[in-house]
């Protein structure tokens, strides 16, 4: 039982806060973390509630593996309902947060109701106390981080912390942990600001004591870390380039969205790619990746560490940043990067780290800004709007710009805050925004890699890599090459890795581990660590019921079959250059055979018959 | 015939003098295979995992056939890199 059987319920309207069991009933259906919590939303809200009213929850989520030895075991999740989707929202995060939540003694924390004035959650194990935050809201995350330790005198809390952006309503605003590790997708942050809860800081000196068969667990988890290091993905790539050596791969197969999609490959790919972070600069002779970096428990190392050129315009009146902290990883590079056209790494090093310092989602952010510079370009948004700034694809001075604020949600900075959606329909072109349910897109083209199509428009929380990431197979070769301009077979194998996913983001694992661990790794350390059999098949069974229970919801939210689609620039126009030259995405013809898979009705709706096979709640 | 040749990530090393941004034109016999220039630049066969050429992957069966490459191709190579 690696669960503690311990949630730690919030109501923030009333200012209490309390202790109750673990739905054991519910763990074993739905494992823990994304999975668990979601039940739980599911069972707690009205789906069609205002994600940004007091009846919508925030709930921060551990695995049973979270805290554990198990390596990346030091994952937790923040759940509820989203305000730039209206879908659920399940957004994930490293550090060290998750682990110490475990260390106090909880699986969860509950927060329900809405603060009358800004609040900090402070858990030191089985005590809770919610703190005034007056003096802490306006201030940044790393400003609140640092304020924070100064009051509590003690090294080794663990912070989880909204920035400026959240505050100011920016829809896409994040959780940040450990000052640049991030619960970044979906507007979780938004949702804890608008209950007014500026940060959670949590210390925990309980530990682990609660592993099923430690003799086994031990035996396991030796054995998964062997896998790890031997392979040469996770044992060499990911420590020496981290997931930034995709920038040039994906740029040479042709499926880089450039320019807000209007391109599938970026001149300037080589410029701010993981090849790029490790060469000398001529100011100082240093790289800008300093170190690599690792999360809680992980024997991966994939974490970047980096410094902007203190020569570079954007920081050379601004000694606060130049030091080392979290430096860019591939998605937030390419949103950043070749979907603005900007081929600045010290831009992009800096917009990351404004992205951490004030909690923004830098896909969304530098996704919107695409879209902000395409309507720049195409006169519907002038220098009127921005104050003067030139919005052009390419400007590194307008990425700038537009992170400082965003940050800040000064100014057009407001707009940006809209998240692509709702600018472009703000100012009447609703497509050209690449977002799918509201979420804007990652970094692989669909058109270029046929099965991503597919993930994108199924995915239960709007455009998103992590649901279902078959450039694994369909590029990297991983567990198998597949065809990416090819469309029959796509639909399985979108399935597979979604309930596959959903699985791993339950357990308190990272998902980079499944780039040499398969389920047959996976499911001994949770069946050693569990009370239960979990096996492979269970596992699977799991992440499937997840995958519907996410599903059902989202229906139930008012958000039908209709909405599994792409823009229309992806489905009609072909791609301008590389292998997919003249491609568009195929997705009309494999989407019927994935409802199908699925056990949906035709128009992709939820049926009785598999609402009941998964035991789904009425 | 030209073709342009890159090494990436834990193989850029290998790459001859004059490349620049891991990319480097060679010259190669029409009749050469994918896995010739890939031994001839000493990368250890069981780390040339991505084989690209023009964007385009190369299973092992196609890197012994003559005729895979054409004037001005480009062949890029990976070890086993993931991300995401």
């Amino acid at each position: 039982m690696s669960w503690t059987r311990k949630i730690l319920r919030v109501n923030l309207t009333n200012g209490t806060v309390q202790d109750e069991p673990l739905n054991m009933e519910w763990a074993n259906d739905y494992l823990g973390q994304r999975g668990l919590a979601t039940r739980y939303l599911v069972d707690e809200i009205d789906p069609k509630c205002d994600a940004l009213g007091p009846d919508n929850k925030l709930i921060m989520t551990t695995g049973p593996l979270t805290g554990t030895i198990a390596s990346t075991g030091g994952r937790y999740s923040v759940v509820c309902k989203s305000p730039l989707t209206g879908a659920v929202a399940c957004s994930n995060s490293g550090g060290f947060f998750g682990a110490e939540m475990k260390f106090a003694g909880w699986d969860m924390v509950i927060f329900e109701g809405k603060s009358a004035s800004p609040v900090y959650l402070h858990i030191e194990n089985d005590v809770a106390r919610l703190m005034p935050a007056d003096d802490l809201w306006g201030q940044s995350v790393w400003a609140a981080d640092h304020a924070l330790r100064q009051k509590h005198q003690d090294p080794q809390v663990r912070i989880a912390c909204v920035g400026r952006s959240a505050e100011q309503g920016c829809l896409y605003a994040a959780i940040v942990n450990d000052l640049h590790r991030a619960a970044g997708r979906s507007g979780v942050g938004t949702v804890m600001a608008s209950k007014n809860l500026k940060a959670v800081v949590v210390r925990g000196t309980e530990g682990m004591g609660n592993v099923a068969d430690p003799s086994q667990f031990m035996q396991t988890v030796k054995a998964g870390k062997k896998v790890l290091a031997e392979n040469a993905v996770t044992g060499q790539g990911l420590p020496a380039y981290g997931t930034q050596v995709l920038m040039n791969v994906i740029n040479e197969v042709g499926a880089l969205p450039t320019r807000n999609m209007r391109d599938i490959q970026f001149e300037g790919a080589n410029e701010v790619g993981g090849e790029a972070m490790h060469e000398p600069r001529k100011s100082d002779g240093k790289p800008n990746l300093t170190t690599n970096g690792a999360c809680y428990a992980c024997t991966i190392a994939c974490g970047r560490i980096s410094t902007i050129d203190r020569t570079h315009f954007s920081v050379k009146d601004k000694p606060e940043y130049w030091i080392n902290s979290g430096g860019l990883e591939y998605e937030a590079a390419w949103a950043l990067g070749p979907d603005t056209g900007v081929d600045d790494i010290d831009a992009l090093t800096y917009a990351n780290f404004l992205c951490n310092e004030d909690g923004m989602d830098p896909i969304s952010f530098g996704s919107t800004v695409a879209a902000a510079m395409e309507l720049f370009e195409e006169g519907v948004i002038t220098t009127e709007h921005t104050g003067g700034m030139e919005l052009k694809f390419g400007s590194a001075e307008a990425l700038c710009w537009a992170a400082e604020v965003t940050a800040k949600g000064e100014g057009f900075g407001v707009d940006l805050g809209l998240g692509s959606k709702r600018l472009c329909e703000k100012y009447g072109r609703p497509e050209l925004s690449m977002t799918v349910k509201g979420q804007e897109f990652p970094a692989y083209d669909p058109r270029g890699i046929q099965g991503m199509g597919l993930a994108y428009a199924t995915s239960n929380r709007g455009a998103c890599h992590l649901r279902g990431y078959t450039v694994a197979s369909e590029i990297l070769g991983i567990p198998e090459k597949t065809d990416p301009l090819e469309s029959g077979g796509k639909a399985g194998l979108v399935k597979a890795f979604q309930d596959a996913t959903a699985a791993v983001d339950s357990a308190g694992l990272c998902i980079f581990t499944t780039f040499a661990w398969t389920m047959d790794d996976i499911a001994p350390q949770v069946d050693a660590a569990c009370e239960g059999d979990w096996s492979t098949e269970r596992m699977m069974e799991v992440g499937e019921r997840i995958w519907n229970l996410e599903r059902d919801f989202n229906q139930k939210a008012g958000i039908s079959g209709a909405e599994d689609t792409l823009p229309t620039r992806l489905l009609k126009e072909g791609a301008g250059s590389g292998p997919a030259q003249g491609r568009v995405s195929d997705l009309d013809q494999m989407l019927p055979e994935y409802y199908q898979l699925r056990g949906y009705g035709a128009d992709g709706s939820m049926t009785d018959e598999t609402r009941q096979k998964w035991s789904l709640p009425a | 015939m030209k073709i342009t040749f890159k090494l990436y990530a834990t193989l850029q090393d290998l790459l001859p003098a004059g490349a620049v941004r891991n990319a480097v034109d060679i010259e190669v016999p029409e009749s050469v295979t994918l896995n010739q220039i890939i031994d001839q630049h000493k990368v250890p066969r069981e780390l040339a995992h991505l084989v690209l050429v023009n964007g385009i992957f190369h299973c092992a069966e196609d890197r012994d056939a003559p005729g895979m490459l054409k004037e001005n191709d480009v062949l890029a190579i990976w070890p086993p890199v993931a991300g995401g």
